[in-house]
């Protein structure tokens, strides 16, 4: 591997992130999925990092998911998506950040879209008028949450307590980065570091300590794919991506997984436990499975957050072991209380993954 | 007669042309940039069909160029000006007067570095057709850690007749050459599975043909028509390659020990320079166009402006060398009549 070749090709795809004064947009599942994320996003831009993030109760789906299975029309899509810039416009800002990929792959191919067709711009914005009585401005900047982080990933590990080394070897955590199809296979020139090998991620790997493993199959598919997980009958064919990718990334050893979209984090976590209980598989050391964490969580995690904090218990595969290799600390008997410190119940053991160390 | 012609470009069609005018008796300054004759045949080892060493190519043209070719290497020109005669003035301030102007400059292969899927210059043992034929020149082997390859990848059609990089033309000579390398490489280890991926097998002109059959059948090399969508390295250097198998209809994963990317041609930058001085135009593949691509395809719109050779698109050196010599004739034409009009 040449590691210049790859630099090189990290300076063609540099793109323009805002400094300052976000309209931060939610994701439509990330909430149930990784519960923290967006909250610790919003916890590190305005109290870590000083930033004006704005965001507007009255913001909805992008309507992506339903875009990509075939169930709503892209000139919905597009209107849909001129409310939420009506909406920014309305707030008074011009800074666009979307926490979900799918999402930034939609914005991206609307406005994409409108800039060869100016005639369709025109025809999204009489509907939206006729429709709402809202007019919008086309956003000055528009990136994924995971720019934003990469482009304060400097600040984040300067003002860190953690750093992604191995405590007890001293060496570099190996760290395996997933990104988002819709992130930059679309518009290479979108994504930081480009479309084949993406540098947004692998940033705040090397800047916070850790070593990226690029293995075989690392660009393929999660196993969510959309139709892949939302036919049902398809439902075979995503775990057996996902297991393929669990297959190539073993034998370089992974202490975890890094993603920057909502499905990614929740195929690559829960089908460990799938494939664990069909196969009696688990990947990773000690059948403890391979963790896997949003980047959110991961930057809370280098800020010294509590881990309990970053949602960690909600994960499948456990996070303790990786909380053990860097020396964060954690008490074992909060995992299961809640925010107000109310016992939220706990999972019953899988039967092959080890959920519960002493298990 | 004491007209003189300035050739741009010692490759090939420069060569062929200066040749070909001497021996019509015209007066020849022949401009090479690099500080030897030959252009890219120099680098290549042996030249399709007939495997013959291309060394004997460009030998036969250098002892053919004449004693009174007045040549200059490390040629840079910074401008070209007419009036009356054509004055071309190089790097060095040296100026060169000449009443034609044949524009010789070639082509460039294809940077693989842009076909980022395909990991040149990222992976280790993704090489181009370029890089394969100097390791022929200088018999070095091309192994995996010191091993005997078990499988060699070549891909077809590495920048060429791609949309995604914006070059939509076939570059010719790259289907031919995936199967004489794939040859010789069977030649050096009979043992190794060769796999050329290709689109078509574009098998144009005399023996070509043959020399595919005549790869399956006596090589056994492997022929798999699809595209290459992506490739990876493994831990031990390998190349993991993710290609359809568009007979088959099955996506098809294969390792091999090396992967040779054949390269297509690309416009020089350097030509758009000296066409802009002169005010040439260009097609939409950025090659530049002659009068009329059927009867006047040496001519340009400039008078005593010729063209010759691959400036004017993808061309092989069989092609390369008779249009040297086409646009000799064309050009001594123009000078006798030039003289009868003077």
């Amino acid at each position: 591997m040449k590691e210049e070749g790859k630099r090189r090709l990290w300076m063609e795809y540099q793109k323009e992130v805002a400094d300052d004064r976000f309209f931060y947009v939610r994701s439509c599942v990330r909430q149930n999925f990784f519960p923290a994320s967006e909250k610790v996003f919003l916890q590190i831009m305005r109290s870590e990092l000083g930033k004006d993030v704005f965001e507007k109760e009255a913001h909805t789906t992008c309507s992506g998911i339903g875009y990509h299975s075939d169930v709503v029309p892209f000139d919905t899509a597009m209107t849909i998506i001129a409310r939420q810039f009506a909406l920014m416009t309305e707030s008074g800002y011009e800074n666009f950040v979307t926490s979900c990929i799918t999402s930034f792959g939609l914005y991206s191919e609307v406005i994409e879209t409108w800039h060869h067709f100016p005639e369709v711009l025109a025809r999204v914005r009489e509907n939206l008028k006729t429709a709402t009585g809202r007019e919008f401005k086309i956003p000055a900047n528009v990136s994924h949450a995971s720019d934003v982080i990469y482009k304060f990933r400097q600040q984040i590990g300067e003002k860190g307590k953690h750093r992604l080394v191995n405590r007890y070897t001293g060496n570099p955590l190996k760290v395996v980065e997933h990104i988002g199809c819709h992130y930059s296979k679309m518009f290479p020139a979108k994504g930081i570091g480009g479309a084949e090998y993406p540098h947004v991620l692998i940033g705040m790997i090397e800047d916070w300590g850790g070593e990226v493993v690029d293995y075989p199959e690392r660009r393929h598919c999660c196993g969510f794919g959309f139709r892949q997980y939302l036919v049902q009958a398809n439902r075979g064919y995503s775990i057996s991506c996902s297991r393929k990718k669990f297959d190539s990334m073993q034998p370089y050893k992974p202490d975890f997984i890094l993603t920057n979209c909502p499905g990614c984090p929740m195929f690559l976590d829960r089908w460990q436990y799938a494939i664990s209980e069909m196969e009696g598989i688990t990947y990773g050391e000690n059948g403890q499975g391979i963790p896997v964490l949003t980047y959110e969580e991961l930057a809370g995690l280098v800020l010294g957050y509590d881990p309990w904090d970053l949602g960690f218990q909600v994960h499948q595969v456990p996070v303790e072991p990786l909380l053990d290799k860097i020396g964060v600390p954690y008490n074992p008997e909060k995992k299961f209380l809640g925010s107000t410190g109310q016992y939220i119940g706990k999972p019953d053991a899988p039967s092959v993954l080890k959920f519960y160390s002493n298990v | 007669m004491s007209e003189k012609v300035i050739i741009i470009g010692g490759g090939l069609a420069g060569m062929s042309a200066a040749t070909a005018l001497a021996q019509l008796g015209v007066s020849v300054t022949l401009l090479e940039k690099e500080n030897q004759l030959g252009g890219h045949v120099k680098n290549w080892d042996r030249l399709f069909p007939t495997r013959r060493k291309s060394d004997e190519v460009l030998a036969y043209f250098s002892e053919h160029l004449g004693k009174n070719i007045d040549l200059h290497l490390r040629a840079n020109i910074r401008s070209i000006s007419r009036n009356g005669r054509f004055t071309v003035t190089l790097e060095n301030e040296v100026e060169i007067k000449g009443d034609a102007v044949l524009i010789a400059t070639g082509y460039e292969l294809f940077d693989a570095f842009r076909k980022e899927e395909y990991g040149y210059d990222i992976y280790d043992q993704v090489i181009t057709s370029a890089e394969l034929e100097g390791m022929f020149r200088s018999g070095e082997k091309p192994l995996l850690d010191g091993q005997v390859p078990r499988r060699i990848g070549i891909v077809h059609c590495v920048g060429s007749r791609d949309e995604k990089v914006g070059n939509l033309y076939c570059s010719k000579v790259c289907c031919v050459t995936g199967v004489k390398q794939a040859i010789e490489l069977r030649e050096i280890f009979p043992e190794t599975e060769i796999f050329n991926f290709y689109m078509d097998l574009r098998m144009f002109d005399r023996h070509f043909e043959e020399m595919y059959f005549e790869a399956q059948k006596e090589y056994g090399i492997n022929f798999i028509r699809g595209r290459v969508s992506e490739c990876a390295e493994n831990q031990d250097n390998s190349i993991v390659v993710k290609v359809e198998d568009t007979l088959t209809g099955r996506p098809l994963k294969i390792t091999v020990d090396l992967l040779v990317l054949l390269v297509g041609m690309v416009p020089r930058p350097e030509t758009r320079r000296i066409a802009d001085m002169l005010g040439l135009p260009m097609g939409d593949d950025k090659f530049l166009l002659p009068t009329d691509e059927h009867t006047k395809a040496n001519q340009t719109p400039v008078e005593g402006v010729f063209l010759s050779g691959t400036v004017k698109g993808p061309g092989c050196i069989a092609g390369t060398v008779a249009d040297g010599r086409a646009v000799a004739v064309e050009i001594k034409s123009f000078l006798d009549k030039k003289r009868t009009q003077d």
